[in-house]
């Protein structure tokens, strides 16, 4: 149920935007995302974004897994 | 697909195991809390690559199996209004009530309209303005600030026949009553992602404090999972117990404020059943007064007769950590994702079709 994909943003109007949801486009309502833009990822949850996606942190995610590896 | 991928790197899980066993072999039980990440523990064989030391309890994270009876018949009753249109989240339509199903009332000719979004529903209402829509509300803190925001543009937009029956549920008083209960030793919490996403890591801070159990927000790939059992047997052996953020790249420590800011608009805390657990104090979301005639339950007063659970149906100790699937009598041999007997079946991500897919 709090299942959410990783999808990026193609285009932003008002709270709507035409996001890329591995491979599909899919609109998503971005009223939660401040400052997001296009090119930027986010997570979407039943048609909503609901949090952008660091790629910095989730660069430094995968160094500290290699780290302890 | 990017921040997938990465995060499935066979190679490094392996290696991240290899470290997971060179703790000394304590016994631990961890608890994932969310169903979303029972399926991935399932669905990626990550039990089967722990070391035997190292428990795994599901909890009670899907938001299907702990609604309560109650609630589940409830919205049977509103079903069998001929100038309603329910809207639901496809697990719902076929968890069992004490005499019937949203798919046994679809049978009946119930309007019973499966949606992705909350916005979906929304247009439901605007293309059948003669009748009255109610969209079955359940879902943790990860799903209630659509179904605010879903509100809220009902109401500018002046729509009068949208109504939910909020049955939302909140995760930190469910992991608070667990402790409380002391039925299952828990030595640390594998917390709810996308939950957190909306609340932050300074929710759980109580339950680290107050109890001394370790907690890590974990992310939804297999890395992420084993990196936050290598966290969370870290902070046991180092005699520590924090909340830690592993998926830092979504999850910020003050969370969603624009998400927390809409369920405050339009929710109010409430003490709810929940299944297996009974009534725990501030742990759901009802409407505030000045949005309760979108209440569902106070406009069409659904009328049920006493609720009743299968008695053989182990769902809630399941929700608990208590028991497992297998220890039920029903589990595979009455009870199947095809024809399920408890909503813990039902659900995709319901522990007991989780086992019975995977286990």
């Amino acid at each position: 149920m709090c299942l959410a994909i990783p999808a990026r943003i193609l285009k932003i109007e008002g709270n709507l935007a035409q996001v890329d949801m591995a491979g599909v486009k899919r609109e998503a309502d971005v009223r939660m995302v401040s400052n997001v833009r296009v090119g930027e990822y986010v997570l979407i949850h039943a048609g909503f974004a609901i949090e952008k996606i660091e790629e910095k942190d989730a660069e430094e995610t995968l160094r500290l897994l290699r780290e302890i590896a | 697909m990017k921040f997938v991928d990465e995060f499935r790197d066979r190679g490094i899980a392996q290696r991240i195991v290899k470290k997971i066993k060179e703790f000394d072999s304590f016994k631990v039980n961890l608890m994932e809390v969310c169903g979303t990440h029972t399926m991935v523990i399932f669905k990626q064989g990550l039990k089967g690559m722990l070391p035997e030391n190292v428990n795994l309890l599901s909890g009670p994270g899907c938001p299907v199996c702990v609604t309560s009876q109650e609630d589940i018949d409830k919205v049977i009753a509103l079903a069998k209004n001929r100038d309603v249109i329910i809207t639901t989240f496809g697990d719902m339509v076929r968890v069992p009530g004490t005499d019937s199903s949203l798919e046994k009332e679809k049978g009946n000719g119930a309007d019973i309209r499966v949606v992705y979004s909350p916005n979906e529903s929304l247009r439901i209402v605007r293309e059948n303005p003669a009748k009255k829509v109610v969209f079955l509300a359940i879902g943790f803190e990860t799903t209630s600030p659509l179904i605010a925001a879903s509100l809220l543009d009902a109401r500018k937009e002046k729509i009068e026949n949208f109504y939910i029956f909020s049955s939302h549920k909140l995760i930190p008083p469910a992991m608070e009553a667990l402790l409380e209960s002391k039925e299952v030793k828990i030595d640390g919490f594998i917390c709810p992602g996308h939950v957190s996403v909306t609340i932050g890591s300074d929710a759980y801070r109580f339950i680290a404090h107050k109890y001394s159990i370790p907690c890590v927000i974990t992310g939804f790939e297999p890395l992420d999972v084993l990196h936050s059992i290598y966290m969370l047997l870290k902070q046991i052996k180092e005699k520590r117990a924090e909340v830690e953020i592993q998926y830092f790249r979504a999850v910020r420590p003050e969370g969603n404020r624009i998400a927390q800011e809409l369920i405050s608009e339009v929710f109010e805390v409430s003490d709810v059943r929940w299944r297996g657990l009974g009534i725990i104090p501030k742990s759901g979301l009802r409407l505030k007064g000045e949005f309760s005639d979108l209440d569902a339950e106070k406009e069409f007063r659904p009328k049920t007769r006493k609720s009743k659970e299968n008695p053989d149906c182990v769902c809630g100790e399941v929700l608990r950590g208590v028991k497992r699937p297998t220890q039920c009598k029903l589990y595979r041999r009455i009870c199947t994702p095809e024809e399920p007997y408890g909503p813990c079946m039902v659900s995709s991500e319901g522990t007991c079709a989780a086992y019975y897919k995977y286990g």
